[in-house]
């Protein structure tokens, strides 16, 4: 295993060190140390690595993520694996807001809680949380699971698309257009996968979550509609 | 009944033709007006500025024979790869799913043959807009259709959108009608249905936070890339010295004139300052801050000809950006299509229903049997003669002024024809030496 220390050498370096690495390197796991809550943290990788960064993280870490496997031995701040394309981030800790907003692909793993707006505008990322999900959650996602094994705040799923919601606990309200709908048995199949991928079957089975998803009703504009934005 | 002659109708000037046809059509609709373009009132403009030109104290180049260069470089602040234009008029962010394939192909390739950059917009990038444009700046916006870190790597300039002049402060909306297979698929959304672009960013709010997506878009792309903050005009002094604060390389100021594919026209038409009056106050923070010239500045909003160009630029720009006159270079609202706009309900000139998706020029649609008549190579020759048409009037002002670059033209270069704009733009009202709001002056 590399490792690099961001105390000493710095975020450009660590950056420009991970990005030169292509899908030919055999210097595939990384270990960064002294994060010291830096942001952009192994930001626009896209090489099949295994990144683990020994500490907390401030804002974007993982962004853009393509193939590689990001691991967080703490707690990350905003934006965490915002716009993955690929690849995995676990996060040992808690997450701040906007959780793997708009990600695109992926899976992002958070052992903790994750703060408001997780899932924001996701458009395909996969989304495991062991702990709860505060308030606008999935604000806008397009598409893309996201799995809470805790509970969520306000307004889940607010002028939702396509994405399926699956929660555990409670839900404290549902956002515009955002409904309960029936756990089928392609729901409890798919639920397994993610729970296995995300480290929680051993925490929670798929018997025990609700759907939530987009009621469609707003999908085009209606005058009749206009009191529920 | 009485001989003497009776008072002639009279119609108010409050609740005009137009505003009574907008109420009853509001009540029988029960939904806003929503169309595309800027706004179309009348509003203090570059026509209210004249250059003064060269006497006595200050003497001409000789046109054609002297030089005036007109090249523009953007993002020397922080960027490892800096671009160079050949002229300073760019290509605004139009969105493909706004314009058909065959338009941005056209734009990228007018904008290319003029030397100059184009713009992607609220739909990613498209393969024909990156393959036929040499400078192609890649919008990063709230709704992040489209974003990846390849498309970020392929760009040659990146442009965090907060806000553009046609509303500010509004998202995006592009309706069900233009939600093509194609569309949707660049857009993760189901075909048909309204989309609506997010008003802010999913994952920042404020200065302090667009400072480290800032870096973060830096560390992506290793510090190669210019990065643009585009802003409505709305509160041009902040905004400026905000995005120059968060480590902006360019400043893109887009005033209430700029168009939109799609808006409310109450939106449109009550909401952000005009261009004229936003550029100063742009220009004061990058002085205030020492940055003038080093942040460069590009405004956009109502620019159709060389001369507004050039008046841009003496306020103080160093760049303009064109969007509704790059369409009309393209063809859009031709009176040659004058029969089949009347069948669509309006009439060259004035239409505006860029939404709907029924653009009979081929430019503001998706229906493929109507982009298909849209010669892209034909638009893309049209449109680089335009914008040489642009540079060669500027250039022509530049001389006349004793200016061996546009850069070189300056407010003491103008006056106003009306006291509106000598206060919004700090020139003087012609024949006088009075800049309303400021001290002295006769």
């Amino acid at each position: 295993m590399q490792t690099f220390d961001l105390g000493a050498h710095g975020l450009r370096e660590l950056n420009r060190t991970l990005h030169e690495l292509n899908g030919s390197t055999n210097q595939t796991a990384w270990e960064i140390v002294n994060p010291k809550g830096a942001h952009a943290i192994a930001v626009g990788l896209d090489a099949p690595l295994d990144v683990t960064v020994r500490g907390s993280t401030g804002y974007y870490c993982a962004g853009m993520n393509k193939q590689a496997t990001v691991r967080v031995k703490g707690s990350v701040g905003p934006g965490v694996a915002e716009n993955m394309m690929s690849g995995a981030v676990i996060v040992d800790g808690d997450a701040s807001q906007y959780a793997g907003a708009t990600g695109r692909g992926g899976l992002l793993v958070i052992k903790g809680n994750a703060a408001s707006r997780c899932g924001i505008s996701m458009k395909g990322i996969d989304i495991v949380v062991h702990g709860n999900i505060g308030h606008m959650s999935c604000f806008m996602a397009q598409s893309g699971n996201i799995v809470v094994l805790g509970d969520a705040g306000d307004a889940l799923g607010d002028s939702l698309y396509e994405a399926r919601l699956f929660v555990r606990g409670t839900v404290k309200s549902l956002g515009a257009d955002c409904i309960e709908k029936e756990m089928r048995p392609e729901h409890y199949e798919l639920l397994a996968d993610l729970l296995k991928r995300g480290e929680a079957d051993h925490l929670a089975k798929p018997e025990e979550f609700k759907r939530y998803g987009s009621a469609r009703k707003l999908y085009n504009f209606n005058i009749d509609n206009a009191s529920a934005y | 009944m009485s001989d003497f002659p009776h008072t002639p109708p009279r119609f108010s000037a409050t609740f005009t033709p137009a505003v009574n046809a907008e109420i009853r059509r509001a009540a029988a609709s029960g939904i806003y007006d929503i169309r595309g373009a800027g706004t179309k009132r009348h509003l203090p403009h570059f026509d209210d500025l004249l250059f003064l030109g060269a006497s006595i104290s200050r003497y001409p180049l000789e046109g054609y024979r002297e030089k005036c260069a007109t090249d523009v470089w953007l993002g020397t602040r922080f960027a490892k790869k800096p671009i160079h234009l050949d002229i300073p008029v760019t290509i605004a962010g139009m969105s493909f799913g706004a314009l058909s394939g065959p338009a941005k192909e056209a734009l990228g390739r007018g904008a290319s043959a003029a030397g100059t950059s184009t713009t992607t917009g609220d739909g990613g990038m498209t393969e024909e807009e990156r393959g036929h444009s040499k400078t192609l700046v890649y919008q990063y916006l709230p709704s992040r259709y489209g974003m990846n870190p390849d498309d970020l790597r392929r760009a040659d300039a990146i442009e965090v959108v907060v806000g553009q002049g046609a509303k500010p402060g509004g998202g995006g909306m592009l309706l069900g009608q233009k939600i093509s297979d194609r569309v949707a698929m660049m857009r993760n959304l189901p075909k048909g249905i309204d989309q609506r672009s997010a008003c802010r960013h999913p994952d920042w709010t404020g200065p302090d936070d667009l400072e480290i997506k800032i870096l973060e878009i830096r560390e992506i792309t290793d510090w190669e890339k210019p990065i643009y903050v585009k802003v409505g005009g709305a509160r041009p002094y902040y905004d400026t010295a905000l995005a120059v604060k968060a480590g902006a390389d360019v400043v893109v100021l887009d005033g209430m004139q700029g168009g939109t594919a799609a808006t409310q026209d109450v939106f449109i038409e009550h909401v952000g300052m005009p261009i004229l009056a936003c550029i100063p106050l742009a220009v004061k923070a990058l002085q205030d801050l020492g940055m003038h010239r080093k942040v460069q500045l590009i405004v956009s909003g109502g620019i159709r000809t060389g001369a507004d160009v050039a008046k841009a630029m003496a306020l103080g720009a160093d760049a303009v950006a064109i969007g509704t006159a790059a369409l009309v270079a393209l063809g859009d609202n031709d009176p040659a299509l004058e029969a089949e706009y009347q069948k669509i309900g309006t009439t060259a000139g004035a239409y505006d229903d860029w939404h709907e998706g029924k653009d009979p020029a081929g430019i503001t649609t998706q229906d493929p049997e109507l982009f298909n008549r849209f010669d892209p190579v034909l638009g893309g020759r049209r449109l680089s003669n335009y914008l040489k048409v642009m540079t060669l009037e500027a250039q022509t002002i530049a001389r006349a002024c004793g200016k061996n670059h546009l850069h070189n033209l300056e407010p003491e270069d103008l006056c106003s024809l009306t006291i509106e704009a000598a206060a919004m733009a700090g020139v003087p009202l012609a024949g006088t030496s009075w800049i309303p709001g400021r001290n002295g002056g006769f």
